[in-house]
């Protein structure tokens, strides 16, 4: 079998310690072996003090993202061989508060998400005698894309301007929101955009660096719905200049 | 509902404008007037033929909102790149006003220029 | 790392801040930092073709000394970076035209290539129609 260093952060407040360090652990493993395997041997056969989350292992709960040698990754989705000799450097996921070794504090992640209104809005409810409310394949095509997100906050650890300034809304809670935008059954885009407008929290303190659609697992792209989201700003700024436009 | 007008929009598209017209006019420009002209590669224009080019209204008005579209460009990214690269935000309204102010400054003097040309 | 304790949040809860020199921490960043930078160039370039403009207007003497100045080893090799700096704004712009203008014709969205493709369209025409003012015949 073969043998690599994993260097994981470790973080232990009730320890009285002040700041990370990084602990070297060696660890087996096979090719088919993630990143999250060689912390999941760590904890069951080297040290069970070592704290981080994970659940499905498969890349669709998000629960598993932290930095693989600097850069944010589902550790469910990261081998063990493509770092190969190694060693392999873990840390919690960048810009977020470190609880303790590789967790982090979500909540100001969840604060934004919950502000876009990340659900269908209606302004008047159909009764359910009515029936469903029906959307064409071509429909759901527009925003498919945006509802992919499984909130694993990698494309918050990529992006520089949160990093920089953590009220900045970040690329998934406004990916979402577009996600909701562009749906047909959705009649929220107004309140969402009233809130998405001011200038350094919402869409406009974005500069395109575009890393977080890179670093995104499950193919969203972010970066274009934040700027698409400008575009459809400014039109919306155009359309009021018009006396008779349809409000 | 009434609409907050904030002036975020205005600024973003004057800053597209600007990097469309920049992105597609100014390296031809540069490249034969900047660079081939003083190195030798092409003949230096006659100054009488430059000036016929640009002497109509229409094509001074033309080339002024292409410079200050440029300009304004220039501002627009400048001052996020000054906010965001160089951590600076407590400088804030001093950057916002550097930048516009600059690009209004130099839209003025392209405006002094076009103006006084024969 | 400095100690730094979070605001929020759970108690003790250590906050990395981030460096000033985050953007020469991966490649990626240093390549978008750089693109930003090309707006300089662009100030520049307008300011150069305005100083030529006013050359040009002033007199021949005017006119030929700008031209040596702009001969000159620091000039010159300045305006060489503007230009290879003005193509890097306009590759890089083209090429994120189409994330950003994303438009529905009937049930499909006007294809990323078109958007893109229209815009080198327009750089080229432009390119030669210059080319053709400038370079004397």
């Amino acid at each position: 079998m073969n043998r690599i260093t994993m260097e994981v952060a470790r973080y232990r407040p009730d320890q009285e310690e002040a700041e990370p360090t990084l602990q070297a652990y060696e660890v087996p493993y096979e090719r088919e072996w993630t990143v999250l395997d060689g912390l999941n041997h760590i904890k069951d056969e080297i040290d069970g003090t070592l704290s981080y989350r994970w659940s499905c292992r498969m890349g669709v709960c998000g629960s598993c993202g932290m930095m693989v040698n600097g850069e944010p990754k589902l550790t469910c989705g990261a081998f063990l061989v493509d770092h190969a000799p190694g060693p392999v450097r873990v840390e919690p996921l960048k810009s977020f508060p470190i609880v303790r070794d590789l967790v982090v504090d979500i909540e100001e992640f969840l604060t934004h998400l919950v502000r876009v209104e990340p659900w269908l809005v209606r302004n008047e409810e159909k009764p359910i005698a009515e029936g469903e409310y029906r959307q064409t394949p071509d429909e759901l095509d527009i925003y498919k894309q945006y509802s992919m997100c499984i909130n694993c906050m990698i494309c918050y650890a990529a992006c520089p301007v949160y990093a920089l300034d953590p009220q900045f809304a970040g690329p998934a809670a406004i990916a979402l929101a577009q996600r909701y935008n562009l749906d047909s059954r959705d009649q929220g885009a107004e309140r969402r955009l009233a809130h998405l407008s001011s200038g350094h929290e919402g869409i406009w303190a974005c500069t395109f660096v575009g890393e977080c659609s890179v670093a995104c697992p499950k193919g969203v792209d972010p970066a274009g719905a934040i700027q698409r989201y400008k575009l459809t700003a400014a039109m919306d700024w155009l359309g009021t200049l018009l006396p008779l436009a349809e409000r | 509902m009434s609409r907050r007008r904030t002036i975020d929009p205005v600024l973003w598209m004057g800053f597209g404008a600007g990097g469309t017209l920049a992105a597609i006019v100014l390296p031809a420009l540069m490249a034969l007037l900047a660079v081939a002209v003083p190195v030798g590669l092409i003949a230096l224009p006659q100054r009488m033929d430059l000036l016929s080019l640009v002497h109509s209204p229409v094509v001074r008005v033309g080339l002024w909102l292409v410079f200050a579209a440029c300009l304004f460009h220039w501002a627009h990214r400048f001052r996020y790149t000054l906010y965001d690269g160089l951590q600076i935000k407590h400088l804030n309204e001093l950057i916002f006003t550097g930048c516009y102010g600059g690009a209004a400054v130099g839209a003025a003097f392209a405006a002094s220029v076009l103006w006084q040309i024969p | 790392m400095s100690a730094h304790l979070a605001r929020s949040g759970p108690p003790h809860a250590y906050r990395r801040k981030a460096s000033t020199w985050w953007w020469l921490t991966r490649w990626p960043y240093f390549a978008f930092v750089l693109r930003e930078m090309t707006s300089v160039f662009v100030a520049w370039s307008v300011v150069w073709v305005l100083l030529l403009l006013r050359a040009a207007g002033l007199g021949e003497i005017q006119y030929r000394q700008f031209f040596a100045w702009s001969a000159s080893p620091l000039i010159l090799i300045s305006n060489g970076v503007t230009v290879v700096m003005l193509v890097y704004h306009t590759l890089t712009w083209f090429n994120l035209v189409p994330r950003v203008m994303v438009f529905r014709f009937g049930r499909r969205p006007i294809p990323g290539p078109v958007m893109a493709g229209s815009h080198y369209l327009a750089w080229a025409a432009v390119t030669v129609g210059l080319a053709w003012l400038l370079v004397s015949r």
